[in-house]
């Protein structure tokens, strides 16, 4: 690439709150690729919560001010599927109305990228010098793999990791129960589609399951924890990066 | 409108309970799931199918009035009669004064989704007609007496057990020691009842996949070959249909046949797809005396033209529901509804209103996996997410939810104070958490801790971590 391109990196309300470590296992992924990568401070949460509930107005007052911040960043780059596809996919219809912002959310939308299918399919990224001598599963969260078409390219990557062996889902691309506030307004039926999630995890025989959302992960790994259960779980980046050092998602320090 | 039994919310509670059910859904997965995978990838032009069949059904929404004129028309010509029903009130009033003008006793009844939109079966039992079910899983329901868990396997629900419980118990002629633990003995005792009541039936009543303008005819799909008997033999026949069924030819019919076994059960073809064009003529073997075709509303023209128009390209396939991982973890009666799953969320409240069924768009982790399926391409997911703004407008939302949504709302407009409560907050979550690195239970967070521990944040947050850091860098 003739010029490294300048990146925004929107780490995500969660990974920002609850594991930063994911948004450094990011920029270490950017940086390695090539991309010169800057974290705007203002940034918060992309509107998703309050655009599924609803509220049409809040979401709009925050994919405005989202726009402004990354308005001069070549690519906009967040490690999820979920956050990434609001930015992506939602976005220009949600403010098509809006005479000053309606243009600026198509381009937003055009430079939204979630971290891992960018990296392979802008930056062109083959391989990972990451190793981890594990059986791994993948988890497909839906936004992801529904709204950016993201399947093929985490697999590609952790192919190359050394060591590592994928064994798949029976049903990947089934829905763990997350869907943002719907996991605490129908906690019910989300743990019973968690607890199917788990069942198929633990029949891959998978030591820790992986996948490019932080409010799945949760999910799958709180659930796993209130079950007793020894399986690890951590965001792709991590183990792209080669980041392994802090405990998984919800593990116990050492 | 009829008054609902309960909401998502606590009927859920007790479906998820229940062993037999959760066995029955269990059984989506390796049933219509993987036979409709199967069934599309032998197709290689399913795709494209799928792209022509949405836009065929856009045309015809676009013209609506046009087409359903010429529907009408043709089937006058062909010696059949009309009936026009703008609510569930006049569809039902229709039907009783056919059935009362026919002097009938007995209606036979084939699996009709809008009969069960309009309530008819109490109805014409309330006037003092005897109605029989002739779809085997609505036959079934019908002697339970309860309503229908699944568009095209009403049934589904139940365990071969419960429905031999059912035919002992409501069979109470034949002889109780006879044996009804193999499938094929159920069936045969269905199959006995009901041909005598195929032959004593005064009116038939199906349902319609399509109705085609160019013809007059319309198309009915079952594998049971019951839906052919209710339409042959008795003397009057009653077609069910919501006017959005209209296709402008025998093609277009074609095209969505091809998709809908497909989409449904993972069949190339239903075991029986008949298409029928008026009454009885001369010469003709058998066929009734009377046709009738009842075209209903009940709101669909209201639904033109706004953000639910969409909905109306539905042909009731159930592979939304089939693959809904929500419907999979609780079943059809829980929603309460006449239509379940994801194109019920939809169509209930454009049919019955939001006020009373808001809980069905809601109750949705909005996966998209319905839209990736449906055979018309309907966008499922974005029409739940417009029934929620709809209901944040007019204030159903739930308190608690909005008051939620506005505090989020305000904190993350002001990045400063998002910044310095996060980077508080976290690291006291940390704290509390010690070691053990989750945790179990968190005041104002039992919706989340009930049944799954919260792991626990790593400290400050990245961002005031990155800007350290970068800092660090620079000195």
């Amino acid at each position: 690439m003739a010029k490294a391109p300048r990146v925004g990196l929107f780490a995500t309300c969660l990974v920002d709150a609850m594991r930063p470590s994911v948004g450094f296992a990011t920029a270490k992924l950017l940086e390695d690729a090539g991309c010169i990568v800057e974290v705007p401070v203002g940034q918060t949460c992309c509107g998703q919560p309050a655009y599924n509930n609803g509220d049409r107005e809040t979401a709009r007052a925050m994919a405005r001010k989202l726009i402004d911040l990354f308005k001069n960043y070549d690519y906009v780059v967040a490690p999820s599927g979920s956050c990434a596809g609001m930015l992506h996919a939602h976005y220009p219809a949600l403010l098509a109305d809006d005479p000053n912002y309606a243009a600026l959310a198509l381009s937003l939308s055009q430079r939204s990228y979630e971290l891992v299918s960018f990296l392979v399919r802008v930056m062109k990224v083959e391989t990972t010098h990451a190793a981890l001598a594990e059986t791994v599963t993948y988890h497909d969260s839906c936004s992801g793999l529904r709204e950016l078409a993201i399947k093929d390219e985490p697999r590609l990557l952790l192919q190359k990791v050394e060591g590592l062996d994928l064994k798949e889902l029976s049903a990947a691309e089934e829905c763990c129960g997350f869907g943002g506030t719907f996991c605490v307004e129908y906690p019910e039926i989300s743990t019973k589609m968690v607890d199917d999630k788990l069942a198929d995890i633990e029949g891959t025989g998978a030591a820790t399951v992986l996948g490019g959302d932080l409010g799945c992960l949760m999910n799958i790994a709180g659930r796993l924890k209130r079950k007793g259960k020894a399986v690890k779980v951590r965001h792709v980046a991590e183990v792209l990066s080669g980041m392994l050092g802090g405990p998984a998602i919800g593990e116990e320090r050492s | 409108m009829r008054s609902r039994p309960g909401g998502i919310k606590s009927n859920s509670h007790a479906a998820m309970a229940d062993p037999v059910l959760r066995e029955a859904l269990a059984k989506l997965k390796t049933g219509f799931q993987a036979k409709r995978k199967i069934a599309a990838a032998n197709l290689p032009e399913f795709e494209a199918l799928r792209d022509q069949a949405r836009d065929m059904k856009r045309a015809v929404l676009k013209d609506l009035d046009s087409y359903l004129e010429i529907f009408e028309t043709k089937v006058q010509e062909q010696g059949g009669q009309v009936h026009w029903a703008s609510s569930d009130q006049e569809a039902r009033d229709i039907v009783l004064a056919i059935c009362r003008q026919a002097k009938a006793k007995l209606v036979a009844k084939g699996k009709s989704m809008i009969s069960e939109e309009i309530a008819l079966n109490p109805w014409l039992e309330r006037h003092g007609f005897e109605v029989v079910e002739t779809d085997l899983g609505e036959y079934i329901i019908q002697l339970r007496a309860e309503p229908p868990s699944h568009i095209i396997a009403p049934a589904i629900h139940l365990s071969r057990h419960q429905v031999a419980a059912a035919f002992r118990s409501r069979h109470k002629e034949l002889d109780d020691k006879r044996q009804l633990s193999e499938p094929r003995q159920l069936l045969d005792e269905a199959r006995a009842i009901l041909r005598q009541k195929f032959l004593a039936a005064d009116v038939g009543i199906t349902g319609a996949n399509f109705l085609v303008a160019e013809t007059g005819s319309f198309v009915l799909v079952t594998n049971e070959g019951n839906g052919d008997l209710t339409q042959t033999l008795p003397r009057v026949h009653i077609v069910l249909a919501s006017i959005e069924k209209v296709v402008p030819t025998l093609e277009a019919a074609s095209l969505l046949t091809r998709l809908l076994a497909r989409s449904a059960t993972g069949q190339e073809m239903t075991s029986y797809t008949t298409i029928t064009t008026g009454p009885k003529r001369v010469g003709d073997l058998d066929g009734p005396e009377e046709f009738h075709i009842v075209l209903l509303d009940n709101g669909r023209t209201a639904m033109l033209g706004g953000p639910f128009e969409d909905m109306l390209r539905c042909i009731r396939c159930a592979a939304c529901i089939n693959h809904c991982p929500v419907y999979g973890a609780i079943g059809g009666h829980a929603y309460a509804s006449f239509y379940c799953g994801p194109m019920g969320s939809v169509l209930t409240p454009a049919l019955a209103g939001l006020e009373e069924w808001s809980d069905m768009p809601d109750a949705s982790s909005l996966c998209g996996r319905c839209e990736q399926v449906c055979p018309v391409r309907i966008p499922l997911p974005r029409m739940l997410r417009s029934w929620r703004e709809r209901a944040f407008e007019r204030k159903i939302t739930s308190a608690t939810t909005r008051f939620g949504l506005g505090m989020w709302g305000a904190l993350a407009k002001r990045p400063w104070l998002y910044r310095l409560l996060v980077d508080l907050g976290m690291p006291v979550l940390k704290l509390l958490a010690g070691k053990k690195g989750s945790l179990s239970s968190l005041p104002l967070a039992g919706g989340w801790t009930a049944s799954r521990d919260l792991p626990a944040p790593e400290g400050r947050s990245f961002v005031t971590q990155w800007a350290e850091y970068k800092k660090g860098a620079r000195q």
